[in-house]
Parts: C-alpha cells; sequence; structure tokens
C-alpha cells in the first residue's frame, strides 16, 4: 500500500506527464503463442480508448498487463508514470477499476456488499461505505431501496452488469478498465446500458480503457478506437 | 419393552455413557477441523503437496478402526488405553471427509469471482477470507457431517480399548449374547448419528450463498457452543486419579470378576473407577504395566503362557510363584488367589458325547476327520492352546478351526456350525446349552487359577486395598464362578446386582 505522500506524488506525475497508461514495446506470450508483439499505446488522462478484435486476440490480455494481473515478458507497462512492476500490485488494483467479463459478483453478498467490497477492504467507516454504496447503485440505475438487499442471483443479467460497474467505481479510481462491459446483453438493455455509461462518464471523467467486439459500441463510447491484430494495435481516429 | 426397563434401571449409566460419547466425538471432530481445514486448503491451492496429504488421509481411513487402534496402542505419549487413544484414532478418520470436502469447495468456486477478488485488489488472505472460504463452508460443513457421523460410529469401537462411551454397552451385549443390551448402545449411538446430521445439514443449507443469511455470530456461536460441551464432557472425562482403576477383559466371568474387585474395594471405603471389557489379555496386560488401570484378575496358566512367555508348569502352586516372582520384578503383585480353576475346557454337544461315547479328549481321535472346531482368539494362537493340543492328543481336525468371540462359541456349539470348542471350565452356558465337557486325561492344560494383579504401588499407597482385596481369598469356588455366569449369560441377570448378592451371602 503506498503512503499517503507517494500516492500524492503518483497524481502529480501524471497530471504532468499527459499519459496516465503506456505500453512500451510490449510483448507478451502464453507459452508459444505470442499474443502482444512490440506493442505501443498511450492513453492521456480522461480519455475514453475502445479496444476491438477478433476474440482470443489478446484484449482482456492487455486489460490484465495494465492492473498487473499479467506482467510482460519484454518491455514494459507504465502506469501513473511507474512501470507495473515497481506498483504494489494490490495499491495499483485499488486504483483501478476492473469490470470482468464475466462480471463475477460475489455470490455471497448482497448488492450493497459487493459494491461496497473495496471500501470495505479500504477500510471505511460504515456509514461512508453504505452512503456509497446507495450513491452508486443510483447511478447506475438501480434504486438501493430496491437492490440493495438483494442478492446477485435474484438480479437479471443486466442488472447485474450494472452492479459490477457500480462495484468498479466504488472508491473513485482514476483509471477504469472494461472487459465487454455489455457484452451478452440484449439490444434494448445494451442501448439502455450504453446511455448510461455516457451519462456516468460525463460525471466522472475518468481515464477508461475498454473491450468491445461491437464496432458501433466502439464508435459511440470510445474517443479512440484501437484495433487489435497481429500482436499490434493500430487507431482510427474519430471523432465522436 | 425390556430395552425400556433397561434403560430405565441404567439411566445414569446410560447418560454417562452418551456423555462420555460425545466427548470422545466432539473433541476428535473439532481437532480433526482444526488440522483438517487448513490442509483443506494448501491442497486446493498447491495440488503438488495436495496429493500425497489426500492420499495420506485416504490410507488412514482404509485401517480398519480395530487394527488402528492395535497399531496406536504401544506408542508413546498418544498410546495406552483410555480415551485419548481413541481420541487420536477417530481425528485419523474424520481427517479425510474434512480435507476432501474443503479442497473440494474451494475447487468449486467459479473462477470469475476468484478473478474479480485479485482484480479488486484483495490480498491472498483477504480473498481467502472474505470470499474463498465463505463460498467453501456449505461443503466444509457437508464434509465435518459426515466426519461427526463417522465418528460417532466408529467411537463405539473404542470402548474395546476402556474409551467407554456407548460402544461399552454394544460390547457387553455382545459377550452376554444379550441383544437387548447390544441395542441399548446401538440405538441412542443412532439417534445421536441422526440428530447430528440433522443439525449439520440444516447449518449447511443455511449458509450456502445468497440465503437469507444467520447471522455472522451464528457459526462462531456453534463452534463455541461444541467446543464448551467438549470443555465440559473433558471435565467428566478425566476420571480423577484418587481413585482405584478396576479393569477386566471382554467376557462375561471377567466382567463379573471386575465387578467383584471393584465392590469389594467399595465396601471398604475406596473410590473405583470401573474400565470393564478391555479386550483380550495383551490389552489387560499393557493396561496395568502402563499404570493405566491398577488391579485385574489374571489366570495363572494364562499369565504364564500367553503374557510371560515362560514354559509351562503343571503344578499349582509352582505355576502360581513363577507368576508372582516374574510380576513382581515388573513392579506388580500377584494376590492369593481366589479360589476356582478356570481351566480351558474341551466340550462337545452332550447328545454327541451319550451317543459316541465320547469321554475324554483323546476320545477325539474317533471324529476328528469329520468335526469342526472353533475357538477363541485367543485360544487359537496360544502356546498352551490349540496347536499344542493337538499334538498332544494327536487330533488331526480335516475342517480348519473357526475362530471367532469366545462368548459365541458355546452358541455356535450349540447351534451345530461347529462340532466341538475349547470353552472356559466355569461357563454357565455348558449347563445351560446342554453341552458335555471332555476330560483332559493326559493333563494337557496347566491350572488356571483365578489371581488378582495390583500394582505394588497402589497397595503401598492405600493398605485398605490389600486389605479389601485379601478378604477375597479363596472365597469364590468353582461352583460359585459358575452360579454367577450362569445368572448373567443364561438369566440375563445384571452384573452388579449378581455380583451384590455374591458378596452379601457372606461366608
Amino acid at each position: 500500500m503506498p503512503s499517503p505522500t507517494t500516492d500524492r506524488r503518483a497524481k502529480q506525475d501524471a497530471a504532468a506527464d499527459a499519459p496516465v497508461v503506456s505500453f512500451i514495446s510490449v510483448r507478451f506470450s502464453y507459452g508459444p503463442r505470442l499474443v502482444l508483439d512490440d506493442l505501443q499505446l498511450a492513453v492521456n488522462a480522461g480519455e475514453s480508448v475502445a479496444l476491438v478484435g477478433r476474440s482470443g486476440i489478446g484484449k482482456t490480455t492487455l486489460l490484465k498487463l495494465i492492473n498487473r494481473l499479467l506482467v510482460p515478458q519484454s518491455g514494459s507497462v507504465v502506469v501513473e508514470g511507474r512501470d507495473t512492476r515497481e506498483w504494489d500490485p494490490i495499491a495499483l488494483r485499488r486504483r483501478t477499476g476492473y469490470v470482468l467479463q464475466e462480471i463475477g459478483l460475489f455470490p455471497h453478498l448482497t448488492i450493497e456488499e459487493n459494491v461496497a467490497l473495496v471500501p470495505r477492504l479500504e477500510g471505511w467507516p460504515e456509514e461512508r461505505k453504505r452512503a456509497r454504496a446507495h450513491e452508486l447503485l443510483e447511478l447506475v440505475g438501480l434504486p438501493a431501496a430496491q437492490f440493495a438487499a438483494r442478492w446477485p442471483r435474484e438480479l437479471s443479467g443486466g442488472q447485474r452488469q450494472r452492479v459490477g460497474v457500480a462495484r468498479a467505481l466504488a472508491v473513485d479510481p482514476p483509471i477504469l478498465l472494461m472487459d465487454e462491459p455489455f457484452g451478452a446483453l440484449d439490444a434494448i438493455t445494451r442501448q439502455e446500458l450504453r446511455s448510461e455509461f455516457q451519462r456516468i462518464r460525463a460525471t466522472l471523467r475518468q481515464t477508461i480503457i475498454f473491450v468491445t467486439h461491437d464496432m458501433d459500441e466502439a464508435f459511440a463510447l470510445g474517443d479512440r478506437v484501437g484495433t487489435l491484430e497481429g500482436g499490434r494495435l493500430s487507431f482510427a481516429s474519430c471523432g465522436s | 419393552m425390556r430395552l425400556l426397563t433397561f434403560w430405565m434401571a441404567h439411566r445414569a449409566e446410560l447418560a454417562s455413557m452418551v456423555e462420555r460419547h460425545l466427548f470422545l466425538v466432539l473433541w476428535s471432530t473439532l481437532v480433526a477441523t482444526a488440522i483438517g481445514l487448513p490442509a483443506g486448503v494448501i491442497a486446493a491451492h498447491r495440488p503438488r503437496v495436495g496429493r500425497p496429504l489426500l492420499a495420506a488421509a485416504n490410507i488412514a481411513q482404509t485401517i480398519p478402526s480395530l487394527a488402528l487402534l492395535g497399531f496406536l496402542l504401544p506408542l508413546p505419549f498418544i498410546g495406552g488405553i483410555g480415551p485419548r487413544i481413541a481420541i487420536v484414532a477417530l481425528i485419523l478418520y474424520a481427517l479425510l471427509p474434512i480435507v476432501r470436502s474443503t479442497a473440494a469447495g474451494l475447487k468449486s468456486i467459479d473462477p470469475a469471482v476468484i478473478d474479480a477478488g485479485v482484480a479488486m485488489g484483495m490480498t491472498p488472505r483477504q480473498l481467502l477470507w472474505l470470499v474463498e472460504l465463505p463460498l467453501a463452508l456449505p461443503s466444509i460443513v457437508a464434509g465435518i457431517r459426515i466426519a461427526t457421523i463417522v465418528g460417532i460410529g466408529t467411537a463405539t469401537i473404542a470402548a474395546a480399548i476402556g474409551a467407554g462411551g456407548l460402544g461399552e454397552y454394544i460390547f457387553r451385549g455382545l459377550s452376554m449374547v444379550d441383544s437387548t443390551v447390544i441395542l441399548a448402545g446401538a440405538i441412542p449411538a443412532a439417534v445421536l448419528a441422526l440428530v447430528a446430521d440433522g443439525i449439520l445439514t440444516w447449518l449447511e443449507k443455511r449458509l450456502s450463498p445468497g440465503r437469507k443469511r444467520l447471522s455472522r455470530a451464528a457459526p462462531i456461536t456453534a463452534a463455541a457452543a461444541a467446543l464448551l460441551l467438549a470443555l465440559a464432557s473433558a471435565g467428566v472425562g478425566s476420571a480423577t486419579r484418587d481413585t482405584i482403576v478396576i479393569g477386566s477383559k471382554n467376557f462375561t466371568e471377567q466382567v463379573v470378576l471386575g465387578e467383584l474387585l471393584a465392590q469389594a474395594l467399595e465396601r471398604h471405603g475406596v473410590r473405583v473407577t470401573r474400565r470393564l471389557n478391555l479386550g483380550g489379555s495383551f490389552i489387560c496386560d499393557r493396561a496395568i504395566r502402563s499404570g493405566d488401570i491398577d488391579a485385574y484378575v489374571e489366570y495363572t496358566g494364562t499369565a504364564l503362557a500367553a503374557i510371560l512367555k515362560q514354559p509351562i508348569v503343571k503344578e499349582p502352586d509352582a505355576a502360581f510363584n513363577a507368576v508372582r516372582d516374574a510380576y513382581g520384578r515388573a513392579g506388580l503383585s500377584v494376590l492369593a488367589p481366589l479360589g476356582f480353576n478356570n481351566t480351558f475346557a474341551i466340550v462337545v454337544r452332550r447328545a454327541d458325547a451319550d451317543a459316541l461315547g465320547l469321554k475324554t479328549i483323546e476320545d477325539l481321535r474317533r471324529v476328528d476327520a469329520q468335526w469342526r472346531p472353533g475357538f477363541g482368539y485367543e485360544f487359537a494362537e496360544r502356546t498352551d492352546g490349540y496347536a499344542g493340543l493337538a499334538s498332544a492328543y494327536g487330533l488331526r481336525f480335516t475342517a480348519p478351526p473357526r475362530v471367532m468371540d469366545l462368548d459365541l462359541v458355546y452358541r455356535a456349539l450349540a447351534t451345530r456350525q461347529v462340532d466341538v470348542i475349547a470353552g472356559d471350565a466355569t461357563s454357565g452356558l455348558i449347563k445351560a446349552l446342554d453341552l458335555a465337557m471332555l476330560q483332559d486325561n493326559r493333563e494337557y492344560f496347566p491350572p488356571y487359577y483365578a489371581v488378582p494383579i495390583v500394582r505394588s504401588a497402589v497397595l503401598l499407597a492405600h493398605p485398605e486395598v490389600r486389605e479389601a482385596l485379601a478378604q477375597l481369598a479363596g472365597r469364590i469356588s468353582e461352583t460359585d464362578m459358575r452360579a454367577m455366569n450362569a445368572a448373567v449369560d443364561v438369566d440375563h441377570r445384571d452384573v452388579a446386582a449378581t455380583v451384590r448378592e455374591f458378596l452379601s451371602r457372606g461366608r
């Protein structure tokens, strides 16, 4: 866990040298299978980057390199001015909200407890945790009065996705990683969540890197859209 | 109906047996959980360590319970008769289901949930306590449930090594061939198992994720309650050591003699703990040498042949002196014989004896080609047992002997499952089942006078013990012993009452 001073310094660094996340000649392979090769990427503060590409091409791998669930074989991933290898992985992960493709809600915790999990790990007092969880549930369109005490298995797929997003936002992390956050949803829910997402972004201004296989979604939600192919990223710039 | 009467008459004893049974099972399950849960976590997280761990638990599980007790008996610290060794054995049995279900519970967690925990920035410890263990809890409780039920069943065997519990009724019933007494122990054990199953199944269901939750305190309260119960019963379990502990082997006459020593001491104001029905001669010998019991009744011939492994002495006084000297060197005192000689009796059905004119063991040579012998376990092995008998009389049975519990051989003979047995001359069943004893015309068997063996240290510290037991010298004739055995075995009389009557009759 970083001390308050290093924490502050990291923020200052990030503000000074624009890119919050940068990949410098990153190479990553699962055994003999090369996934990322000499990959370059720089994401600026407050930017939203969409990653597209065939499934199995390495999009999730790229996300996992950012919060040090994986470490590159060569090259480096720099987050807030520091190589991920030098970050305490726990501190890094608490600064990077992560929405998993499979959502992965904790089945033994209520919706409120799921959302308040990282605040709990951070040792927030009970009142603050509760207030934050309720605030976030409202933000993702799940009224706390109705949903806070329910269990994950009592929710629909779309509702669970929203809880997953709320959970990732709990301690207001400066970086948000989302792995197909709207995958496996019907078209209407998808549309609904997308506009929800744009509203949330407008409110919070986080740096967001998200994976999707839907081009429309990528162009609608990303400031930039990166296509992953052959281990490298190429960008087609666009104004949304 | 007989069962209810039995329970009513023995309700204090029954309560203490149930308590002792719970003590054995609770302690062993608690300790097994304390060891098995971390072992299961290791097994799930590190398969390379886990596989041998599970294999070891598996092997422990396959050892038959009596054999396991036999292995543990001579070990230092955990060995010796009494509850300690039984708890160790029960722990070994409880480990496998707990380790296995803990590991299985952890492995069955949705990997996405684990990924989410890691990505949220949980430390490995937080992941274990906040995610993995709560999600594996129903499976862990299922393992504990199985361990508890197996433990309740297996704990009945513990009576064989003097650990007490409901198995005492079962063994006593087996040795008296009295199904009421067997049921008196078996039914409460079954009820305990059902109750434990019910409680733990309920807990298991309540703990499954996403169910309306028990208050956070509930599992802790349950664990604390179990621990308290175990501690409370531990108070009962550890017999205060200023009492004299009387042991006995596991057949009717021995139980009667153990009770006899106990009551004689109690009449002199000595406090007594009974550890009757302790398996065979070997276990009683171990127990008295290790100080687990203070006194039991042995037979001179058995002591020489089976325990001291000395040459057989036929002359009674010489045999007694040899036994007394050998025990004396081990710090054990052999008191004056009680009176009767319980020699091995070669017994056949009276009808056969009359029809074929069998009077002596030698006469068996006429029928040995067709007849099947049956013995207790000890007779099959001892130097004064079957092999010696066969060579002394030149007997050649074509059918191999059937070996069974000593108390069962009489019934096996009466129901024609075997044709000739080695029993006790003082058994009440010989007359009751219309059997006939053959004369040992070649004087193969040495004398087997019953003698109390007492730890010398106890005699020095408690002169009243010597005084009380001295009054039993020469007091019990063969007729007396046979009558008491018959009262218990044939008339299903209570052992304590039978002995009380005998002692009250006066000289």
